[in-house]
């Protein structure tokens, strides 16, 4: 059995920047656990650029935003296995691994940072009628076929769901010659970023429908149609608005979901509000030891945010691993009916915190209220603010304090 | 042209247990299949119940197969290495008309020789699982669950590991009597070839009425049942350790209910509904809501986040177009159709009853030409332990057997390359996304694929040799990819020529 | 005359009003731009006017490599207009392995000022980087 510090599952743009952060704080005896071949997660196969503007001041692409990371990693030789897959994680922090080149592993760690990022949602989790055909991808299985394995996946496309990915798609795809016909959206906003409906469907004259959704495949071996409706403002279609569009492929982009099999094995808890583990202000989970960061604790907008997530989680893990506990954190955080997908849901009031969450629906000229009992901690004010972006507001510990819950407000 | 002994036409878990049952003899068996693998009609849309047989009427061939079906169910299971589980079944009631029904089919599950129904009441039906809805119930200690697509691979395999050939991709069109010199033999055309045989078996499912009339038998009217399902996440199956039925109906049919599979997800469905479309496999809006308000009633656990999938099958049945009333299993042979056995309306309980079916179908065969024994024949069908039913240290040894075990492929099933790789070379040759995912339970998580399609796909280009476009998801024309993004030189010259 | 544009330099999407002088029905001088958090913002605005330019993301074919495909990028916009006819520049490009990251597999594309540049390393195969 090996004895690691950290172990860090996951060796995408959150597990690497966990590992240079406690690398320089002085926890070294790290092992970085990555089931691909290569480091970098996800980011290998976004190949398009817009990375990196927030964490370096300027646009790269998915991959060259990964190498910079990896890069460090190598230069301060951190331990990191490739071709390794977790199987099992226990609330002692005993980590069951295997590999086809490391063989069978059990490794128990002082502390593991959970960074396996998140899964997308398919066509059974939101339970699409019709038949099954082949030819209905969801976006990110497309653009791994299409950027890694170089596999066209279809030449007469509809895009279900307006998520970033969706929209990065219907780009690439028009790129490399295939015909989007549109991108179909249930919400009567979209869901991805403005600048990726201006530059991905705007650009290439794709057509975005808002509160229109599929509401039957048709096709018995590869896909033939889908048909679409418009929906009412509880979601529901509308008779008599059928359309059908003949198609060979339907790409859905209909949201991800943080990929927590371990996090639940392992005992921790989870907020449903995230669908991740609930967490304190040093991201450590319900089980002491046992951190989680980036988006396999809530889905991100952008990378530069996972990565200073991850950052900030090393500093918390350091300590825990070099002091042997944190401060207690049993004071909540809480949102209005306005705040989704808040994070952290506790905190201790003696240290800074950054909150982080989304709108549940677009505002515009809003105010953010924090406040701590009768205290306002912190205002601040919006011209528009979108369940597309993830909101983040910093707090110091000077303007906590140790006792009365946090109150998250949208106000306008 | 390829010449027969016997032709069992249909791959589905009829014909796979006629062909695994005649395999005891010395005979040269086909089985065609017009899909590219077994187990891709109803053989793999129904619930997986191992039926205890108390709904069908005494001294229907279906009352017989069903009883003897599910008491011999444990041997067979461990012949074939089929993962089974004697869980018992609720059928539970809310109310008196309820429980007259249910007393209704007690008596005639007595009288069919079912062992061990009694009627609890609810304290005792939260003791055998609080998640089960219900005010009273009769608890069916015979009943079972079963993987069918497992089952039907396993009968399959056995069969051929006996000498048995499977062809796919082969839709019988047309079956002509052609004697030579005296001797029974006939003609089966499919779209591509034409077979000889001397024997035909009709195993043909949904299709056995027009195969019924290729052999001069009547094209007997029958009709579709459709039900829808959902399956939910493994995470619901944690809540669920019983079959939990609704009181039959008037007629012994059951509406929606509650099942846990083998593998610990939980199947919700099916409905019922006439359907006119042979492989009307759709599933709807209205009837996926119908089976969420339902299902709730049966399994207090349903909830939307648990939801993986959908999917529909279909019970053909055999019916009195005069009355209406739906008819039992068909079996039959005679001298005027020599050298045939004709199952038509072979609907639920079919997989229970598949080798009772079988050996009845073979014995009218083995009757007439009183064949060799085959002295190879082993029931048996090697199996290898699932990595994910290993223990750490059983995965250990295995890892370092063959590292190949060490790479997970599917990461919410865990299955390996190893075993993809088995599935890839089966005996039997399906080579779908959709034969893999029936054989190792990869794609079949929570992710659907997500993360392991693209490595599967890639695999069986590389196994078989084959062009992206070759790959099929399940179906003949199921084709994933439409080439590649990025042509080398060679591979632009060469489509440029061909 | 005004236009509107989201600002597509960074991820908050600005929405941009630009205010034109009319020029006998063509976009005359930028009299007022309104609603941009940045310079960035102007100068996006300004050139989207004069002549919108973007970059492209696609992949390159490796011969040999671990990886079938290597991603590339412009190492400057092209205007939008010639997307299509650089596209066609980079399919046509195929390198054997290895490749590495920051190379340039074209130089100045169709005389357009920008680079086709591979953002991503790909080893030949069977060499592993551990």
């Amino acid at each position: 059995m090996k004895q690691v510090d950290v172990v860090i599952i996951g060796g995408g743009p959150a597990g690497l920047a966990a590992a240079i952060q406690l690398y320089q704080k002085g926890v070294t005896n790290i092992l970085i656990l990555e089931r691909e071949k290569k480091l970098g997660g996800i980011l290998r196969q976004c190949i398009h650029d817009g990375f990196g503007l927030t964490r370096f001041g300027e646009t790269l692409s998915g991959p060259e935003y990964a190498s910079r990371f990896v890069r460090q990693v190598e230069e301060l030789k951190i331990p990191y296995l490739t071709d390794t897959t977790v199987l099992e994680l226990t609330r002692e922090r005993m980590v069951y691994a295997s590999s086809a080149v490391h063989g069978f592993l059990e490794i128990q760690a002082k502390a593991v940072v959970l960074a396996m990022g998140c899964r997308e949602r398919t066509r059974g989790a939101i339970s699409i009628p019709g038949t099954r055909p082949s030819g209905v991808y969801t976006a990110g299985v497309a653009q791994a076929y299409i950027n890694l394995k170089n596999k066209m996946v279809g030449k007469e496309v509809i895009i279900l769901g307006s998520g970033d990915i969706g929209m990065i798609m219907a780009r690439r795809m028009t790129l490399e010659g295939a015909h989007v016909q549109g991108v179909f959206e249930i919400q009567p906003y979209p869901s991805g970023l403005p600048r990726n409906i201006e530059q991905c469907l705007h650009d290439y004259q794709i057509p975005l429908y808002l509160s229109h959704s599929v509401t039957e495949i048709k096709g018995t071996d590869r896909l033939e149609s889908v048909v679409i409706s418009q929906v009412d403002e509880h979601l529901n279609p509308i008779p008599g608005t059928e359309k059908e569009y003949p198609c060979d492929t339907l790409i859905l982009s209909v949201g991800l979901i943080p990929e927590n099999e371990l996090t639940w094995m392992a005992g921790a808890r989870e907020d449903q509000g995230t669908k991740g583990a609930a967490v304190d202000e040093f991201y450590q989970t319900t089980v002491p030891g046992i951190f989680a960061a980036g988006n396999v604790l809530h889905v991100h907008d952008l990378v530069d945010f996972v990565s200073l997530e991850a950052e900030r989680l090393a500093d918390g893990a350091a300590r825990f691993v070099q002091e042997g506990d944190l401060p207690g954190s049993g004071l909540k955080v809480q949102g209005d009916g306005m705040v989704g997908q808040l994070v952290p849901t506790r905190f201790s009031g003696q240290e800074d915190v950054t909150v982080s969450f989304r709108v549940r629906r677009p505002v515009k000229n809003c105010t953010i209220m924090i406040c701590q009992g009768e205290k306002t901690v912190k205002q601040v004010k919006r011209a528009k603010a979108l369940p597309a972006e993830m909101i983040q507001i910093p707090l110091r510990a000077a303007d906590l304090k140790q006792e009365g819950d946090l109150e998250v407000k949208v106000v306008w | 042209m390829k010449s027969y002994e016997v032709m069992v036409i249909g791959a589905g878990v009829v014909g796979s247990a006629v062909a695994r049952e005649l395999s005891r003899y010395q005979l040269r068996i086909c089985v065609l299949e017009k899909e590219l693998d077994v187990a891709c009609g109803n053989s793999s849309r129904n619930t997986g119940m191992l039926h205890a047989g108390f709904t069908y009427k005494p001294g229907s061939l279906k009352a017989e197969c069903a009883v003897e079906g599910n008491q011999e169910f444990d041997q067979v299971a461990g012949e074939l290495g089929v993962p089974f589980k004697r869980t018992g079944k609720l059928v539970v009631g809310f109310t008196d008309h309820d429980r007259e029904n249910i007393l209704k089919y007690k008596a005639i599950g007595e009288e069919n020789g079912v062992k061990g129904m009694r009627m609890i009441d609810k304290e005792e039906i939260s003791r055998i699982d609080p998640n089960a809805g219900g005010e009273f119930a009769m608890f069916v200690p015979s009943s079972g669950i079963l993987d069918p697509m497992q089952y039907t691979i396993a009968l399959a395999e056995n069969a051929c590991q006996n000498g048995v050939e499977f062809q796919f991709g082969q839709r019988v069109v047309n079956i002509r009597r052609a004697d030579q010199a005296g001797q029974v033999r006939y003609l089966v055309e499919t779209e591509t070839d034409t077979f000889e045989t001397k024997w035909v078996i009709n195993c043909a499912g949904m299709y056995a009425s027009e195969i019924s009339e290729m052999l001069g038998y009547p094209n007997y009217p029958t009709k579709g049942f459709k039900g829808e399902y959902y399956v939910l996440d493994k995470k619901a199956g944690a809540f669920l350790s019983i079959p939990v039925y609704p009181a039959p109906n008037d007629k012994g049919g059951f509406s929606t209910h509650a099942t846990p599979t083998i593998d610990g997800n939980v199947l919700v469905g099916p409905d019922s509904y006439l359907t006119e479309g042979r492989e009307d496999y759709v599933v709807t809006k209205e009837h996926m809501d119908g089976l969420f308000a339902d299902g709730q009633k049966m399994f207090k656990q349903m909830r939307r986040e648990y939801f993986i999938r959908n999917f529909a099958g279909i019970r053909w049945k055999r019916y009195d177009p005069d009355t209406g009333s739906i008819l039992d299993f068909k079996l039959e042979s005679d001298d005027a159709h020599p050298n045939t056995v004709n199952l038509v309306g072979i609907e639920s309980p079919g997989v229970t009853c598949a080798l009772p079916l079988a050996r009845r179908a073979a014995a009218r065969l083995v009757e007439k030409e009183q064949p060799r024994k085959n002295p190879s024949f082993d029931p048996v069908r090697p199996v290898k332990k699932r990595f994910n039913e290993m223990s750490h240290e059983e995965q250990a040894q295995a890892v370092a057997r063959d590292p190949l075990y060490g790479e997970i492929v599917c990461r919410c099933e865990t299955v390996t390359r190893a075993e993809i790789l088995a599935a890839i070379h089966n005996p039997l040759g399906g080579h779908t996304v959709t034969g893999i995912k029936n054989r190792t339970r990869a794609t079949m998580g929570r992710c659907q694929g997500g993360y392991c399609e693209t490595r599967i796909t890639e695999m069986i280009e590389e196994e078989l040799g084959l062009k992206p476009e070759q790959v099929r998801f399940g179906r003949k024309d199921s084709y994933l990819f439409t080439g590649r993004v990025r042509e080398a030189e060679q591979d632009l010259k060469r489509s440029c020529e061909g | 005359m005004v236009r509107e544009f989201t600002c597509i330099m960074c991820p908050q999407g600005c929405d941009i009003r630009v205010e034109l002088a009319e020029d006998q029905g063509k976009n005359g001088k930028i009299l007022q731009i309104s609603g941009n958090k940045c310079p960035k913002g102007k100068e996006y605005v300004t050139q989207e006017i004069i002549n919108p330019v973007r970059n492209i993301a696609t992949s390159i074919l490796v011969e040999g490599g671990e990886l079938p495909l290597a991603s590339v990028r412009l190492t400057k916009p092209v205007p939008k207009a010639r997307i299509f006819d650089v596209m066609a520049e980079i399919r046509r490009i195929h390198v054997p392995a290895p490749v590495m990251e920051g190379e340039i597999v074209i130089h100045d594309c169709l005389g357009l000022g920008s680079d086709v540049m591979v953002t991503k390393t790909v080893e030949k195969e069977n060499s592993r980087s551990l």
